[in-house]
């Protein structure tokens, strides 16, 4: 899943960093960037399956508006993850097809 | 949930949004801004804040000139919260938003929506596979977190903004394997009739020339006036083929960045109900406003480039000219039309070059509208071109009916990046203007938001 990064962020950038766990994979990334970023500099290269055709995708548009870029966080799904900064600790899985609300963790709901 | 009450409240932190802030400070109106990313700038100033030396220089001044606009926010009195996301605008001032899981009510006696722009769809063959985006996402994420290509990177399409991300990218050490550019050759003859115009705005030709003779300097392959683009790949982008000069052309690429412009982001004016009109100049829809910017009889104004593309620097100054329009009609300024006059003149100095770049950078039909049928068009509920041709010679009149055909829009991204294309296609194939089909019918929420958040 992944894979040789598309993008890179010099060390130079790079202030303080961050774990995040991506299906179950650690992965260090720079603090204060958002998970779509993370994800992408990290070498995930595709961030779900489509609802209808189950084809890969991946972030878009980066500004929130093409949702391209959906991802469950914290067990929450289809979290806009272009729009969601890393926090240490954060655990991110990739989609497969449509968002399973049984299994997902609607904890906050409550 | 909290509430707050403001005499003016603003939604987004770009240009337009931040001066516009400033400006009302600056008459004694209590302002509050809201914006959905945690840090003020919007695209254009992106992280400007707080950007290293060293990725300021790589973006060049046009870039680092937005802490002058940041700093005097900063400093204007006007609260920011920052991370909101609007769901929700009324016409009486009313906004609706989350943050941070919880929901809050802004209710200002006017509302400044100032939403900016986002990059026009690009549906061609292949444009949904990972490693495809725009190039302004790809700049958003250089300004945001420094990221460049790891390797050779292709660039498609046309616009002053794939020329800016080319130089600034070179800047940067990365390598760019190929420019394919979608510039229509006689543009520049129907371009020419603007040039007095363009003249007027002489900073930025010049800049434009700047940046094309880096190009050259660096020796990437400029492939100018293609057709016929398509991604090709099975489940990620391998590569681009085109035709240029009669030739078909095939480049490898694992990232691809694809652009032809920017359009105005109108999701909230058109959920407010708002009229909205065809601009046939930059293709694109655009809200009914007064000269001031104000929609219909509501509480509500529109500044910048959601109101109709103008760039970052007429954006800030239509901005201002908003907001003193709201400070006269709450009695804090008595001579409006004396204070406008100067911003005004700023304002057809910032557009003078405006309809050059329109003509010039017209992104041509086949970009726009697709003819091969196969094309994805609404990449959320994966309908193609040739299924919403079918759906007009099935007597659907409009967007909004392609939803029941085939649910076409109604997606996660609600029409975001297939409306345009939708509306041209069927226009189109109906043979009638834009204006005729419409638009879809905008609802809130507008963003999604949990029923958890709603009740915190």
């Amino acid at each position: 899943m992944t894979t040789e990064a598309l993008f890179s962020i010099p060390h130079t950038a790079v202030v303080k960093t961050v774990t995040i766990i991506i299906d179950g994979k650690s992965l260090t990334v720079p603090d204060g960037i958002s998970v779509a970023a993370a994800l992408l500099a990290g070498g995930v290269r595709d961030f779900r399956s489509t609802v209808v055709g189950k084809a890969p995708r991946a972030p878009y548009c980066m500004m929130g508006v093409c949702f391209e870029c959906l991802i469950e966080i914290d067990g929450v799904p289809a979290r806009q993850s272009c729009l969601v900064p890393v926090r240490d600790g954060m655990r991110i899985r990739r989609q497969d097809g449509a968002a399973d609300l049984v299994t997902a963790n609607l904890g906050d709901v409550a | 949930m909290s509430e707050v009450v403001a005499d003016f409240v603003v939604i987004g932190a770009g240009p337009a949004g931040m001066a516009a802030a400033c400006e009302a400070r600056s008459h004694g109106l209590s302002v509050v801004l809201l914006d959905e990313q945690a840090a003020i700038g919007g695209q254009i100033y992106r992280g400007v804040e707080t950007a290293p030396s060293d990725r300021l220089e790589v973006l060049g001044k046009d870039y680092a000139v937005g802490r002058d606009l940041t700093s005097a926010f900063c400093s204007s009195g006007a609260r920011h919260v920052g991370g909101a996301t609007v769901w929700n605008v009324s016409t009486d001032g009313t906004v609706d938003y989350v943050t941070n899981g919880s929901s809050g009510k802004a209710v200002g006696k006017y509302v400044l929506i100032a939403s900016g722009a986002m990059e026009r769809p690009f549906p061609i063959r292949g444009w949904t596979l990972p490693g495809v985006m725009g190039a302004g996402a790809a700049q958003i994420l250089l300004k945001g977190a420094g990221a460049l290509p790891s390797g050779p990177v292709v660039l498609a399409g046309c616009g002053p903004l794939l020329y800016l991300l080319a130089w600034q990218y070179l800047r940067a050490g990365a390598s760019i394997r190929a420019l394919v550019d979608t510039t229509d050759r006689s543009a520049h003859l129907h371009a020419a009739r603007y040039v007095t115009g363009a003249l007027l705005g002489w900073r930025d030709l010049a800049k434009g020339i700047k940046l094309l003779a880096a190009l050259r300097r660096h020796r990437v392959p400029v492939y100018s006036g293609c057709t016929d683009l398509a991604v090709e790949g099975e489940s990620r982008v391998e590569g681009l083929s085109f035709r240029h000069g009669g030739k078909l052309v095939q480049v490898p690429a694992s990232l691809l960045l694809l652009h032809q412009g920017v359009v105005p982001n109108t999701q909230i004016s058109w959920s407010t109900g708002s009229a909205h009109r065809w601009n046939a100049e930059q293709l694109c829809w655009q809200p009914v406003t007064d000269v001031w910017g104000r929609l219909g009889e509501t509480s509500l104004y529109v500044a910048g480039d959601s109101r109709a593309i103008v760039g970052a620097q007429a954006s800030a100054v239509q901005g201002r000219l908003a907001a003193l329009a709201i400070a006269a009609r709450l009695g804090a300024v008595t001579d409006l039309d004396r204070r406008a006059a100067p911003l005004q003149r700023d304002f057809r100095r910032h557009t003078s070059i405006r309809p050059f770049l329109d003509s010039l950078y017209r992104p041509r039909d086949e970009n726009r509208i697709p003819q091969d049928g196969g094309v994805l068009v609404c990449r959320c509920e994966e309908v193609t071109a040739a299924q919403i041709r079918r759906y007009v010679e099935l007597g659907c009149q409009g967007p909004n009916q392609t939803k029941a055909f085939g649910r076409c829009g109604m997606g996660p991204c609600q029409g975001r990046f297939c409306g345009l294309t939708v509306t041209e296609l069927i226009a189109g194939t109906r043979g009638v203007p834009p204006d005729e089909v419409g638009y879809y019918r905008i609802r809130p929420p507008i963003k999604p938001v949990t029923l958890g958040e709603l009740t915190r």
